[in-house]
């Protein structure tokens, strides 16, 4: 399902002395099935931007395509609860949206909306459990037992459970340690690679854009700086600092390894593996130029 | 929905109004409150409109505001004002219709009705435009203090008032959020029949209790670990101070009720 931005801006509580502009003149395309990050400096507008991908919010000017459907400041609110099931946002901190008595019910409520059965609810649920790294015990927990880590895994659940064709994520591992980020992390990527989810995701970790993302929007003051390839972006890092954010490790080490050696890269390397074999390329044994 | 609300919010500005002592704007706006009983003729209600539509001048807020703040009272106003209309009664009728009497003293009585809300709402709205939440915290925790020698928790009260009044934004906030992640799970707020619509609140309600149970664990941690032992023995940061102006405004208050002593029949 593709998503367009055409000259999209909003103002929060037009008409009132508290009026304030949190967007405008926002372009953007997300291809259906791809990968997409959105960064930007903290009040930058990701998050408005972000509801307006499920028409949580409606664009106060311009308009907004989600696979065909037009949503514009005049467009009514009938239907679109089947868009909101095409489209599922993870909200950031999602354990905030649990509430249900166990944790079963809890992963089935968002498909009981949209008129499954208790029990297609509850068998999803049980199928989903294992995905976020849970088992079947939990399926009988109160949400409100469980961890910090544990009840984020649950709201995803809870979200995936809509089986939307869109996944949106906002800061999803926010808060949580490196191996819980990591398994995360992971599968969502899975879920991108073999099911064919288009995933837009709002982080700050430079690292996740780089290892899992093919496409990047930069927003800064409520509009869209750049949009591009990875690659393209991360390679004018002064411009990314410029714009109070930052590269991936991997491209900070490539950089200093230029200044010392003298190196130049071919291509800019993304993840650890693509700047190891860069690295062993070049060793002399190897045939490359001297250190 | 919430965006809307304008009664109750501080925008900030540098009037004579807004430089006021709050303790001088919130016994004033409880005088004024008073004192507007006494008004019972023409004479001494245009007394009360030119003191009142002075004091929105001088807050240099857009009046817009003001009126804002009727409007969500309008109907409860109008309502009081036909009642009035209807069910006094009188020398002079006007106007007879079966049991429908509309007398001249009724009419009168209704006018002055409604003058007694919109002012009473336009002050109070003065107060609560020009004055930070915090400082009318201070001001009533100043003015309750005699009420400590009746065993009133005086610290406590103005503690829970200026904590509850601190997180009001913060639970609007955190309200909004919870509703949008229910609304993208596939849940309508506001439609459907009413118990459809009470249902759809749960999602909503539930959560918003459990944060507000665990911020209050944790606030409540973290004032200990700061030092907080209670009431006793604490100084304060923000400190209250008196001035001429305050004193002139006051003086006013005074004048003004000895006004409406003189004008009233």
């Amino acid at each position: 399902m593709d998503i367009y931005f055409q000259d999209v801006g909003f103002t929060y509580q037009k008409g009132t002395p508290f009026e304030s502009k949190a967007i405008y003149d926002i372009d953007l395309s997300i291809k259906d099935g791809s990968f997409t990050s959105i960064v930007g400096h903290t009040g930058s507008g990701k998050s408005t931007v972000l509801q307006h991908l499920n028409a949580l919010k409606k664009p106060t000017e311009g308009t907004v395509t989600i696979g065909g459907r037009v949503i514009t400041n005049a467009s009514d609110n009938k239907g679109l609860k089947s868009l909101r099931k095409k489209v599922g946002i993870v909200f950031q901190f999602p354990e905030a949206q649990l509430f249900e008595e166990t944790v079963g019910k809890d992963i089935a409520f968002g498909p009981k909306n949209f008129g499954s059965t208790e029990e297609e609810g509850l068998l999803k649920a049980r199928e989903l459990l294992p995905l976020v790294g849970l088992d079947e015990t939990f399926m009988d927990r109160s949400p409100f037992d469980l961890s910090g880590g544990q009840m984020r895994r649950v709201a995803i659940a809870g979200v995936l459970a809509l089986e939307p064709e869109v996944l949106v994520l906002d800061e999803p591992t926010a808060g949580l340690d490196p191996q819980g980020r990591k398994e995360i992390m992971t599968m969502f990527y899975d879920l991108y690679k073999n099911k064919g989810l288009t995933i837009i995701l709002v982080t700050h970790q430079m690292d996740d854009v780089a290892a899992y993302s093919d496409h990047m929007i930069v927003l800064e003051k409520g509009t869209v700086m750049k949009e591009g390839h990875p690659k393209e972006i991360f390679k004018e890092a002064d411009w990314l600092a410029s714009m109070q954010l930052g590269v991936p490790s991997t491209v900070k080490f490539a950089r200093e390894l230029e200044k010392k050696f003298d190196w130049t890269f071919d291509s800019l390397p993304l993840t650890t593996d693509e700047l190891a074999e860069q690295i062993i390329n070049r060793l002399p044994s190897n045939g490359g130029g001297s250190l | 929905m919430m965006d809307k609300l304008i009664f109750g919010r501080y925008i900030p500005g540098d009037s004579l109004i807004h430089r006021l002592d709050p303790r001088t704007k919130l016994l004033g706006a409880i005088w004024f409150i008073i004192i507007i009983f006494l008004a019972n003729n023409w004479i001494s209600y245009v007394a009360m409109v030119a003191f009142v539509l002075a004091a929105v001048k001088l807050t240099q807020i857009n009046p817009k505001f003001f009126i804002n703040g009727v409007k969500p009272l309008i109907w409860l106003i109008l309502f009081t004002v036909v009642l009035q209309i209807l069910f006094t009664s009188g020398q002079t009728i006007w106007f007879r219709f079966g049991p429908v009497v509309i007398s001249e003293e009724g009419l009168l009585n209704g006018v002055f009705i409604f003058l007694r809300f919109v002012l009473i709402i336009f002050m109070s709205t003065i107060l609560t435009l020009t004055t930070m939440p915090l400082s009318l915290t201070d001001a009533i925790e100043f003015l309750l203090r005699p009420f400590a020698a009746i065993k009133l928790p005086v610290h406590e009260i103005a503690l829970m008032l200026s904590i509850a009044l601190r997180f009001v934004p913060t639970l609007m906030d955190e309200t909004e959020k919870i509703m949008n992640a229910q609304r993208a799970r596939g849940i309508d707020f506001g439609e459907g029949n009413i118990y459809e619509q009470m249902k759809a609140i749960v999602p909503l309600l539930i959560p918003l209790f459990v944060s507000s149970f665990n911020r209050a664990e944790e606030l409540a941690t973290a004032m200990e670990a700061r030092g907080y032992k209670g009431g006793e023995g604490r100084t304060k940061y923000r400190q209250l101070a008196w001035s001429g102006r305050d004193t002139a405004v006051m003086v006013t208050f005074a004048l003004l009720s000895v006004l409406l002593f003189v004008l009233r029949t």
